[in-house]
């Protein structure tokens, strides 16, 4: 999978999915709903960022606390396709890949990467490219990639139940 | 207990599918998995006799809409045949669920919710997911997983008065920080983890998330064992991790010289001594959440608010986990007794742990709290703070309008 796009910069490290996605909001389970409060304990103006051709870029150990797929659905809903991190936390990490998001650790392409740096990265190879700058990201666990290759968990899922 | 499940030699890094023994999800991650169950075009669960539907978050429903969360919820749960907490009829899901004897130690468990790794606390490998995992997971019985490394963590000593198993579990965050247990399993052992109560090992098994573990174990012993006794017909094995694991790393605790501690905000690393904290001015004192709303935080919060009462300039709710602690403590007086001293006694709910409703903070407030996360907003406003600590150092906040030593309110 290759995803291109425009640098979206989430700063900070530690960044909870509380302040992404307020408790309040958890009452809400329409994805294009969620688009309106994601970030809003953040910095609401994030979301004027996000568009189809938005590449997420996080500090480390991006996503702590709950599990809510709000903030994952909400990304989604808003067309990024890829969140590259200097790390991710574990429920964040596999929400992003259960809704075909890549989700990318690669510390020093992360850190490089400014608000609208054109980023390209090839999930099969791990090749990343930051405004020219290459960089390489880890490989995927084959189930992961395999799920990645799927378009997430609920096609794959589809797939194996039909069975 | 990885091994166990999923029946083949791994090692950690590796990803592989783990059979669940039991699926659990709540009124905010359930009606969320429906819609992903859904598009799987899947109808049925892989065994309705293992999964568990909770209604708990927004309990009583805070709005119209949490009201129709919570009708999917029921109407689903009838639908698939499984088991479902209503309103009124269970509590707050980890707790509810160790108490309903579905939690055995060896066992997998699947919770669409965080704080799953509660489990942990008898043993059992409680993995806490996003809805999308639980809809593949209600389909199919089972979810993919990292096999994680394990922290070993060694509780030596015996704990000082006034220091619970919340202070243990904020001494590890004090150590090894909201991100120290990534890919990783904690595992508590030593005299120290030995010695306390189911109770107490839930509130240290709630927060190995905090620290980003998977989950945090304890052995299955004699306390385990007793707790289960009358509460399960599952069946069960005693088992520790092997003589010759491999630790990705050590720590020990001397719990003879851990003092009363307290998370700053807004994170639940930021952790120093009461001691250290002693004279801030709160607002609001929280006793509950779903590993901290048990009788033993309960009575710690009567110990120091029987004949005393809430300060003038504070308010306090207190919050038992389950219908049957709300019981308990009824019978005990404790309801009684927090009634007379000035608290509100809530329904078993989430509530205001997570901002949801019941209690939520305002600018500028500040609230000690027995919850698990004091990150910015969590509990209502971004301009308000949150101090985690146990129900002795809340009490004695709420009696005090300050943080306190719990000793200089009992003096």
């Amino acid at each position: 999978v290759i995803a291109e796009g425009r640098a979206v910069v989430i700063p900070g490290d530690d960044v909870d999915t509380d302040v992404m996605y307020p408790g309040r909001y958890l009452n809400v389970d329409d994805p294009e709903e969620m688009k309106r409060y994601l970030f809003e304990g953040y910095d609401p103006a994030l979301r004027e960022q996000l568009g189809e051709d938005a590449i997420v870029v996080t500090g480390r150990n991006f996503g702590i606390g709950s599990s809510r797929e709000h903030v994952v659905q909400a990304l989604a809903a808003w067309g990024v396709r890829a969140v590259l991190g200097q790390s991710f936390a574990r429920i964040f990490r596999r929400n992003c890949v259960n809704l075909g998001l890549a989700a990318v650790e690669a510390p020093e392409a992360a850190a490089a990467a400014r608000p609208g740096s054109h980023i390209r990265i090839d999930t099969e190879t791990g090749e990343i490219d930051v405004d020219g700058r290459r960089f390489t990201g880890p490989s995927m666990p084959p189930l992961v990639g395999e799920l990645q290759a799927a378009g997430g968990l609920v096609p794959w899922t589809a797939e194996r139940a039909s069975r | 207990v990885l091994a166990h499940t999923a029946g083949s030699d791994v090692r950690p890094g590796d990803v592989v599918m783990l059979r669940c023994d039991v699926v659990m999800a709540n009124d905010v991650s359930g009606p969320v998995a429906f819609r992903a169950l859904e598009r799987m075009g899947v109808d049925r669960v892989f065994d309705p006799d293992r999964v568990v539907m909770v209604a708990d978050h927004f309990t009583p429903a805070k709005d119209a809409r949490s009201a129709e969360l919570q009708r999917r919820l029921k109407e689903w749960s009838e639908a698939h045949g499984v088991t479902y907490y209503g309103q009124g009829r269970g509590g707050i899901e980890h707790t509810l669920l160790c108490e309903e004897g579905w939690i055995v130690p060896g066992e997998v468990i699947a919770g669409g919710d965080s704080h799953t790794c509660t489990y942990g606390a008898l043993g059992a490998f409680g993995s806490g997911l996003g809805s999308t995992d639980i809809a593949a997971c209600l389909a199919l019985g089972e979810f993919w997983q990292q096999v994680p490394a394990t922290i070993r963590v060694e509780f030596s000593g015996a704990k000082q008065q006034y220091v619970t198993g919340k202070d243990l579990i904020l001494a590890v965050l004090a150590e090894i920080g909201v991100g120290g247990g990534t890919n990783a399993v904690l595992e508590f052992v030593g005299e120290g983890a030995e010695a306390l109560s189911v109770d107490e090992r839930l509130a240290v098994a709630n927060m190995a998330v905090e620290a980003g573990a998977e989950t945090g174990l304890f052995p299955a012993d004699d306390t385990t064992a007793a707790y289960l006794a009358g509460r399960t017909e599952r069946p069960w094995r005693r088992e520790r991790s092997d003589p010759d694991a491999e630790f990705a790393r050590e720590l020990e605790i001397d719990l003879s010289s851990l003092p009363p501690l307290v998370a700053r905000p807004h994170l639940p690393g930021n952790v120093v001594p009461v001691a250290d904290a002693a004279g801030t001015r709160v607002d609001q004192v929280y006793i509950g959440n779903c590993a901290n709303g048990t009788m033993t935080d309960l009575r710690q919060a009567a110990e120091l608010l029987r004949g005393r009462r809430v300060h003038a300039e504070c308010r306090a709710i207190v919050v038992p986990a389950t219908q049957s602690i709300y019981r308990e403590a009824g019978r005990e007086g404790l309801l009684d007794l927090f009634v007379e001293a000035g608290a509100m006694v809530s329904t078993p709910t989430c509530g205001a742990c997570f901002g949801g409703h019941m209690g939520v903070l305002g600018p500028g407030e500040r609230a000690v709290t027995t919850t698990n996360r004091n990150f910015r907003g969590r509990m209502g406003s971004g301009e308000a703070e949150v101090f985690l600590a146990n129900a002795y150092v809340a009490a004695a906040a709420a009696v005090a309008g300050e943080i306190v030593e719990p000793g200089a309110v009992a003096a």
